[in-house]
């Protein structure tokens, strides 16, 4: 058989796709209620290559956590498509899903008595027969799911003994626990010193380049952001951008992000400085 | 769910104190019956006495066996709530299925003068005692699930089945207010509770209904895990909340609908219990909890009974002021000690 241009190319892009970890096209994202529509973000396009690290930053109300929440099916989208591994998120089975992307919320587990060994066995849930029971196969990636975030040291603690830091990394290893390609973070660097900051992104760039996972996380540390991220998601009012931190630097990107009379972006720097 | 320690030994300890409470319960009452003939009876021998018999046979074991039901029961749907609600405060009755009983229960009693002679004596066996607290929180039940269908939030949810409670407790009083002192007595005597009032035919309906509670709250052990890390991560792990929702009102409702509508309305058991069973079971898992929270509650519901039972005197005390008397202490004691409740 002759391979033609036109299979080939075909071909190709069958291989591409295959790469793709999750694709987004003109996708408009908000809330109805009583039949109204309120938007919040329209015409957003991107799709993230397997195995990234991307940042998706924006100012406070700009729709970062809803933009995740529509993407990991916690609300329903206005217009367009998500797709995760070239399958229409819409198609998918909660717990289907639950095979292919876990999450980190702001939010604290409910039940403040948990063990955190308990916590990230939960992890494990999608995959545990009914009453939830553990194979020696679970029980392995669990361990690695406490090794990789370093919270040997705490297993036997209960969540409310823990400090902020410790608590993101205990979440942080059930997302791992539940062996997800891919996993969504809403703002995992909140409430933390600048040191655990630098800790958690380190962890999810480790976690991205040495495992695999693709990761997207939002964040208010634009600094870090740019400094580790493979890709940049970038709200604004009017647009939101994809593309690597340094490319979004040379479009000026950021410029348009805050309003200029307070910080403006400094180039050389690569951070956001006060003005006077 | 993954946990660190195993509690066989804790398990075995809470059976023998089940057993000795259960002997202990039998043994103990207003006719005093040396140990020896109890036992002997309880293992098909004969006693010295036959009035001994039968109060044993037909009154103290019904009682016991009651008691064991009503405490597993209403434990077990303590936890079932405080899980589902995710507040430590939850039990049984806060969906108002208590008060939908005692609705039903202070109509038919209280209502019986307002329709008065043939058909307010027709209406007064006691059969349509329970039938009429078994339809009250039935009913209560209903308009609370179908809440649930439209409401996603738990919280609103309870903040509702309170507000059913308030309603229908408002409803009692203008009852109360209206009727004779004689039928306000009597349902006064139901609402404090009795549990020595049960055939052993009631024994059976009251196995059954807490027999399908039991088991559909062991179908919903790994539900009831995942929602510890709240709903969305629940629903983030696959869970359908909805079905989960549904499955474990439901659980609550026969438990606490069944018991109520034999033993009338027990207060405090529910609450008390898995907070009790939380300070030795260190763990937040379901697949231990559960059976604890059913042995325990099966304990403090015996020892409660004896102690109403007032042994070797005539008198019994209504078992919900003993429930309340001994269990209000433990939960403050608690407080005092951990300073918080967590659950």
């Amino acid at each position: 058989m002759v391979i033609g241009p036109k299979t080939k190319t075909s071909i190709l892009m069958s291989s591409e796709k295959k790469h793709i970890a999750l694709e987004v096209k003109d996708l408009s994202i908000g809330y109805i209620f009583k039949k109204k529509k309120r938007l919040v973000s329209e015409g957003i396009n991107f799709s993230i290559k397997k195995g990234t690290l991307v940042g998706l930053v924006g100012s406070n109300g700009i729709g970062k956590s809803t933009l995740l929440r529509s993407l990991a099916k916690m609300q329903a989208t206005l217009k367009g498509t998500i797709s995760i591994n070239s399958t229409d998120l819409n198609s998918i089975s909660a717990l289907q899903l639950a095979n292919k992307l876990s999450v980190v919320l702001t939010e604290a587990p409910a039940s403040r008595n948990l063990s955190v060994l308990e916590l990230i066995s939960l992890g494990r849930q999608p995959y545990t027969n009914w009453v939830g029971k553990l194979s020696e196969m679970d029980k392995k990636i669990i361990k690695q799911a406490i090794i990789a975030t370093e919270t040997e040291s705490i297993i036997d603690q209960k969540c409310h003994e823990l400090s902020d830091g410790q608590l993101q990394r205990v979440m942080i290893a059930r997302a791992l626990a539940q062996d997800t390609p891919l996993i969504l973070l809403d703002e995992p660097s909140t409430h933390l010193d600048i040191y655990h900051r630098a800790y958690i992104l380190k962890l999810l760039k480790k976690l991205a380049k040495e495992r695999g996972k693709t990761i997207l996380f939002s964040t208010h540390e634009i600094d870090l952001a740019i400094q580790l991220s493979d890709k940049l998601l970038v709200m604004t009012s009017d647009k939101v951008h994809f593309n690597t931190p340094e490319n979004l630097i040379e479009e000026g990107c950021f410029e348009s992000l805050f309003p200029k009379e307070t910080i403006h972006f400094d180039h050389k720097m690569k951070r956001f400085v006060l003005k006077d | 769910m993954e946990t660190s320690r195993t509690y066989n030994k804790y398990f075995i300890i809470l059976l023998i104190i089940l057993f000795a409470a259960f002997l202990m319960n039998i043994s103990l009452g207003s006719v005093s019956i040396p140990f020896k003939e109890v036992v002997s009876e309880l293992l098909g021998g004969e006693t010295s006495k036959s009035s001994w018999h039968f109060i044993i046979i037909d009154y103290r074991l019904p009682k016991a066996i009651t008691a064991i039901l009503a405490g597993s029961g209403l434990a077990v749907a303590g936890l079932l709530m405080q899980t589902l609600f995710r507040n430590p405060l939850a039990g049984p009755f806060v969906l108002g299925l208590s008060s939908g009983a005692s609705l039903g229960v202070a109509i038919l009693i209280l209502g019986a003068s307002v329709f008065g002679g043939f058909l307010g004596g027709m209406l007064l066996s006691s059969w349509s005692l329970v039938i009429a607290s078994a339809l009250g929180s039935f009913l209560v039940l209903l308009a609370v699930l179908s809440v649930t269908f439209k409401i996603k939030d738990t919280m609103a949810i309870l903040i509702i089945g309170l507000m059913f409670g308030s309603v229908t407790a408002a409803v009692v009083s203008v009852l109360s207010y209206f009727s004779d002192a004689e039928q306000l007595q009597q349902f006064i005597f139901w609402s404090f509770g009795t549990l020595g009032n049960v055939s052993w035919e009631g024994v059976l309906i009251l196995s059954l209904c807490c027999l399908v509670g039991i088991a559909l709250s062991f179908i919903s052990v790994k539900p009831l895990n995942a929602l510890l890390l709240g709903e969305n991560y629940a629903k983030s792990m696959g869970l359908n909340l909805k079905r989960t929702t549904l499955l474990i009102i439901f659980a609550t409702s026969i438990l606490a609908g069944g018991i109520t509508a034999f033993a009338g309305p027990i207060a405090f058991v529910g609450l008390a219990v898995p907070h009790l069973t939380r300070q030795y079971f260190r763990s937040s898992n379901h697949l231990i909890l559960l059976p604890a929270v059913l042995i325990s509650g099966a304990i403090l519901m015996l020892i409660c009974d004896t102690v109403a039972q007032l042994p070797f005197s005539e008198y019994t005390l209504p078992i919900n002021a003993i429930t309340s008397l001994l269990g209000a202490p433990v939960v403050i004691w608690l407080l005092v000690r951990k300073r918080k409740l967590l659950f």
